[in-house]
């Protein structure tokens, strides 16, 4: 009797462990819950009565590193749709958002089996009319033909880079055709792609003295594609390109790697090392194990794209051993944004707090985006609830007056803004040097 | 009899052909250019040694790790996965014991080791009681069921403490470095070791002052010092105590050391108590020598000591540190001479080409003869 008694006290906690452990990511990503309930009331204008519900939803990984980003990038898409009251058209729709995770614990980062499962239950849920996201270019990649097959459904991203997503070009892979099966593009971005990321980061390089130049990619579409581009622009513009190396992500420590890579220039280190990668994908360990065999990041630069421009990667490596790195963004500081800009990171740390991750504002112009394409389709007296009028809505935006500035969308659905900013780790915290175009 | 052993031959001559044409058709691309490593070997032998250096340090990790992996097969022949995940709670324990005696911010040296001996002991117990409790919860029940449900279970197990280890890192109250970004992400491990020689005024690297172009840190030495003793530690225990006589009986065979009066639920604790120790032990040597501490970090590390155990013979102690090493060294001149991307493809082609030739292992498999 005690025996069973026993068995059946441990089954119990063994499973509100489970809770609790599977628990803590998901009420992070779904706080927007309170804020649905506060939003009738806060209403100010007459009710009028509500015609349907119009669905957002989001694809971003939350689960893993990215989270320091993909949280504010969520918040800041929440805190959107709350200036809007979750209202669009005047009233005659009700908005609802909802934050999808495309990561697993399994994988500890974007899962291929979770996008595509995310695509696909978005594809099939008629009352979604927008597909915010993904975070990573790789992911992209799988959801963009499900969704271009469902309607076309259209998909804003606030962070894909690749250049390939969305244009071809003879030096990279990418059958951008293969992409779009219906043969009309359903898929826009509001970040600069990597063809400019890394022509810059190459151009940024030379410019801080470095000829050699040790490449470091994490065999990602995203950390792959950036680490080619800027092969190709530091070969061009006259930089030795002493090696170009995929690295396995998990591994426990790079320190073989490195003491090669500190001989690799004819017996010495070369000046600096490029790593096209995510935050995820072990780049903390990286640098840790460059310092310990190579000096601090004064002598040999170490050099990244967006991927590790997150406070989790200085937290990862510690303020001292990351001091002196430098990475690129898309777009402008948050000091040199417009007023919208800069009122959008004056309301985020109101309600959640200091800002420091530059995708956030990314996640609210996605969302104004596709706001601005559902009041569009109403004034013209279409219907809402039409995916393929709210794609041509998204594609026809020109001089959108948004928080990154006034730009325009291409007909690949490539942003007009092109300026790159340039950050180094100054005690413990990204600080910009300068925007390049 | 002559024809057997003929075909036998042929066999393995099949095999071994099979084995060249596969190196000589996918070498190229790994970066298994001939003459260029014996040309890079030739103008930096240094280097080959410091490859060396880096090989044995990871390998000594990973071949502690192994042990815990190797005992418990060996006695239970359940193969643990919750044990790489034991070892990422050693990383924590071992890291929180350090935040919250003061040690991190520490720069005294008496302080620094007081705290690194009271982490080790700290780690030692917090793993081992953990791996004994995960074995009376979920395996206990299971020992005389079909062998697919304790291993299902221990995959059940090894994904709630990689979600303890998630939660774990993000308590910012525990370990301030944490900081506010979530458990999800890598945090930071300081080098104590470092620090701790930086305070008393010596190098980290102990042949700085001996001009030789080689990399030989406190690291390193710790690393090699403490797994050595506790492998010698660990062998002598089972082959000379009363208790590692019971576990070896226990292991040939579990009904007959019952019928001679030994207690099998115990010894099978003291198994588990064992491994989860080293596991724990690991944990603090990869923080000081990695410097990084992840909640996911137990999954590579229990994926690759498991390999170690198998490629030396699971079961079989003597093999887990060797196949630890043997991993160490390989994934080490794969990184400095062929190409990082392959390493792991290497590392498991190896395993692969191994128990090929030898199905039980390098130094074989020492389990239960009811198999």
């Amino acid at each position: 009797m005690n025996k069973r008694l026993l068995a059946l006290l441990s089954v119990l906690v063994l499973a509100s462990m489970m809770l609790a452990a599977c628990g803590t990511p998901a009420t992070e990503a779904m706080t927007e819950e309170p804020a649905m309930t506060e939003a009738p009331a806060a209403g100010t204008e007459a009710p009028v009565a509500s015609m349907g519900t119009l669905k957002i939803v989001s694809s971003l990984p939350m689960t893993g590193s990215s989270l320091t980003q993909t949280q504010t990038i969520v918040n800041a898409m929440q805190l959107r749709l709350e200036q809007a009251n979750y209202k669009a058209c005047g009233g005659a729709y009700d908005i609802e958002y909802e934050a999808w995770d495309d990561a697993s614990a399994a994988l500890g980062k974007w899962d291929p089996a979770v996008e595509t499962e995310n695509a696909n239950k978005a594809a099939a849920d008629s009352s979604i009319v927008a597909y915010l996201g993904t975070f990573n270019s790789g992911a992209a990649k799988l959801s963009i033909p499900i969704l271009n097959a469902a309607g076309p459904l259209t998909m804003i991203s606030p962070a894909n880079t690749n250049p390939g997503l969305t244009k071809a070009d003879k030096d990279l892979p990418g059958v951008t055709d293969s992409y779009y099966p219906s043969g009309i593009r359903n898929y826009s971005r509001v970040v600069a792609a990597d063809d400019i990321q890394g022509k810059v980061a190459a151009n940024f390089v030379k410019s801080l003295g470095a000829t050699t130049v040790y490449i470091l990619d994490d065999q990602e579409l995203y950390g792959k594609g950036i680490a080619d581009v800027f092969e190709a622009t530091a070969k061009e513009i006259g930089l030795t390109v002493v090696g170009h190396e995929g690295i396995d992500p998990k591994a426990a420590d790079y320190k073989a790697l490195m003491t090669k890579i500190s001989t690799s220039n004819g017996g010495a280190a070369p000046d600096a090392i490029y790593v096209g990668m995510v935050v995820d994908n072990n780049a903390s360990q990286l640098l840790k194990d460059k310092v310990a065999i190579m000096g601090d990041n004064e002598g040999v630069k170490f050099v990244g794209p967006d991927g590790i421009q997150t406070q989790a990667f200085i937290d990862g490596a510690g303020a001292d051993v990351a001091a002196g790195v430098y990475a690129s963004v898309a777009g402008v500081p948050f000091e040199e944004l417009p007023a919208t800009g800069k009122q959008f990171k004056t309301d985020y740390e109101a309600k959640f707090g200091p800002l420091t991750e530059p995708y956030s504002v990314y996640g609210y112009e996605t969302m104004s985006v596709a706001l601005k394409a559902i009041e569009d389709v109403c004034a013209a007296g279409g219907d809402p609830t039409d995916r393929a009028a709210i794609n041509s809505a998204v594609f026809a935006i020109k001089d959108f007056d948004g928080a990154l500035g006034t730009w325009s969308f291409d007909a690949n659905g490539d942003t007009s803004l092109t300026d790159m900013t340039f950050y180094q780790v100054k005690d413990g915290a990204y600080v910009s040097v300068g925007t390049f175009k | 009899m002559e024809t057997t052993r003929k075909k036998f031959n042929l066999r393995r001559f099949a095999i071994a052909t099979l084995v060249l044409y596969i190196v000589f058709l996918i070498g190229p691309i790994v970066g298994l250019d001939v003459p260029a490593v014996y040309a890079s070997i030739k103008s930096n032998p240094l280097q080959l040694v410091q490859f060396l250096i880096i090989g044995i340090s990871n390998g000594a990790i990973i071949a502690i790790i192994a042990l815990g992996y190797t005992m418990v097969y060996g006695i239970i022949e359940l193969i643990n996965f919750a044990h790489g995940d034991v070892y990422m709670i050693g990383v924590f324990t071992s890291l929180t014991v350090l935040s919250l005696t003061g040690t991190l911010e520490s720069k005294d040296p008496a302080k620094i080791v007081f705290g690194l001996i009271l982490a080790l002991i700290v780690a030692i117990v917090f793993c081992a009681v953990l791996n004994a409790t995960i074995e009376r919860l979920a395996y206990r029940r299971l020992r005389n069921a079909p062998r697919l449900a304790p291993l299902i279970s221990a995959i059940g197990m090894s994904f709630i403490i990689e979600n303890i280890g998630l939660m774990w890192a993000a308590q910012a109250w525990l370990v301030p470095s944490f900081g506010t970004t979530g458990g999800a992400s890598q945090k930071s491990f300081p080098d104590m070791l470092g620090i701790l020689f930086t305070s008393l005024g010596w190098d980290v690297n102990l042949l700085a002052s001996t001009g030789i172009a080689l990399r030989l840190t406190i690291k390193d030495v710790m690393v090699i010092v403490l797994a050595v003793v506790l492998m010698v530690g660990l062998y002598l225990f089972v082959q000379r105590t009363r208790l590692g006589k019971a576990m070896r009986a226990t292991a040939q065979n579990r009904d007959a050391a019952k019928m001679l009066g030994i207690d099998i639920d115990w010894v099978i604790t003291a198994t588990f108590l064992i491994g989860g120790g080293l596991a724990g032990a690991a944990g603090l040597m990869a923080g000081l020598y990695n410097n990084t501490a992840w909640w996911f970090m137990g999954f590579r590390a229990g994926l690759q000591s498991f390999t170690a155990a198998v490629l030396g013979g699971i079961g079989n102690i003597a093999g887990g540190m060797l196949g630890g090493f043997l991993i160490g060294l390989l994934a080490s001149f794969s990184d400095g001479y062929l190409n990082a991307r392959w390493t792991n493809a290497l590392v498991f082609a190896t395993l692969v080409l191994i128990l090929l030739f030898r199905p039980t292992g390098l130094l074989g498999e020492q389990t239960g003869q009811k198999a």
